[in-house]
């Protein structure tokens, strides 16, 4: 089983990473960007079919290390 | 003083922080992140500066998953000294024995200078040899050193005084021009509630001796040896 867990950054915490990432796009001419917010995948395999447990083991791995709650948020999507 | 100096892949001022440590009179013990236990007796346990697993993942987050730190926890849990320098600043909050977190400096950039910092109180086991308001002459060298935290922590820290030092400039002014990375208040160090927890982002332990630009440092290793004397 495949998943995939995206970790963004909260609304309204500071980052300056995105921030260069966007002047660069606008140095590039690129059009239309109005920000830009830098998160991070993780594609895991996953052993087993249980999705439920799949959702509960990802779901303690993004609590434990995955993200830090203080400053992120995160998304699970569990694939076939 | 016992102390023990913990050293994870990546660390790399496990050495001065042992010299450091050593001048002011403890005995050090080096224990590896993978051991499940601290040396009996430890009174000190210390998160050493460096790139622990090469900042992978966000900065500290991996270190503050080792074997040793729940050791570390317990430690702290009865009122031990935990100290984290740099990089151990970011092992501490990312194992939850401190709030908030370290981000990437505002400015983007890695800052390698000469900083003052404000000393806060000076009625702490790690400050006892300060004057209050003392400014002191240290180093820093990070990348991400920007301290945040949500309102109601950040409150809660300024309330119970657990600032335990800030950017400042020579004469102890905290200003905005002398915050290096963007944390908020100017924060570079901070306590646990009982005070027996520090993490700060600047080394002292790089100025303990005169040959090599200063001794602003070593107050702070003296503080600890003799509030375990006391």
């Amino acid at each position: 089983m495949k998943a995939r867990v995206t970790v963004t950054l909260k609304t309204g915490v500071l980052d300056p990473q995105g921030k260069a990432i966007e002047g660069a796009l606008k140095s590039l001419g690129i059009e239309g960007v109005d920000s830009v917010r830098q998160g991070k995948v993780f594609d895991i395999e996953l052993s087993g079919s249980d999705k439920a447990a799949a959702e509960t083991a990802l779901k303690a791995a993004c609590d434990k290390l995955l993200a830090n709650t203080v400053i992120e948020n995160y998304r699970i999507e569990i694939g076939a | 003083m016992k102390a023990a100096v913990i050293t994870f892949p990546g660390s790399n001022r496990d050495g001065d922080v042992a010299k450091a440590l050593k001048q002011a009179g403890a005995e050090v013990a080096h224990v590896w992140h993978a051991d499940s236990e601290l040396p009996a007796g430890t009174d000190l346990v210390v998160l050493p500066g460096g790139f622990s697993y090469g900042d992978y993942l966000r900065t500290g987050a991996i270190a503050g998953r080792a074997h040793i730190m729940d050791a570390t926890r317990a430690h702290a849990a009865r009122g031990g000294y935990v100290l984290g320098i740099c990089n151990g600043f970011q092992i501490a909050c990312e194992a939850g024995l401190l709030p908030g977190i370290l981000v990437r400096n505002a400015h983007l950039k890695f800052v390698c200078k000469r900083q003052h910092l404000k000393v806060e109180r000076n009625d702490t086991p790690y400050t006892r040899s300060y004057a209050a308001g003392q400014a002191i002459d240290v180093c820093i060298a990070h990348g991400e050193g920007n301290y945040i935290a949500d309102a109601q922590t950040l409150a809660r820290l300024e309330g119970e005084g657990l600032v335990a030092f800030r950017y400042a400039d020579e004469t102890g002014a905290v200003t905005p021009e002398a915050n290096p990375n963007g944390s908020l208040n100017n924060i570079a160090g901070i306590y646990s509630p009982g005070f027996n927890v520090l993490g700060l982002m600047p080394h002292p332990e790089n100025l303990i001796d005169s040959l090599v630009g200063g001794t602003d440092g070593r107050g702070l290793f003296e503080s600890l040896v003799s509030a375990k004397a006391a």
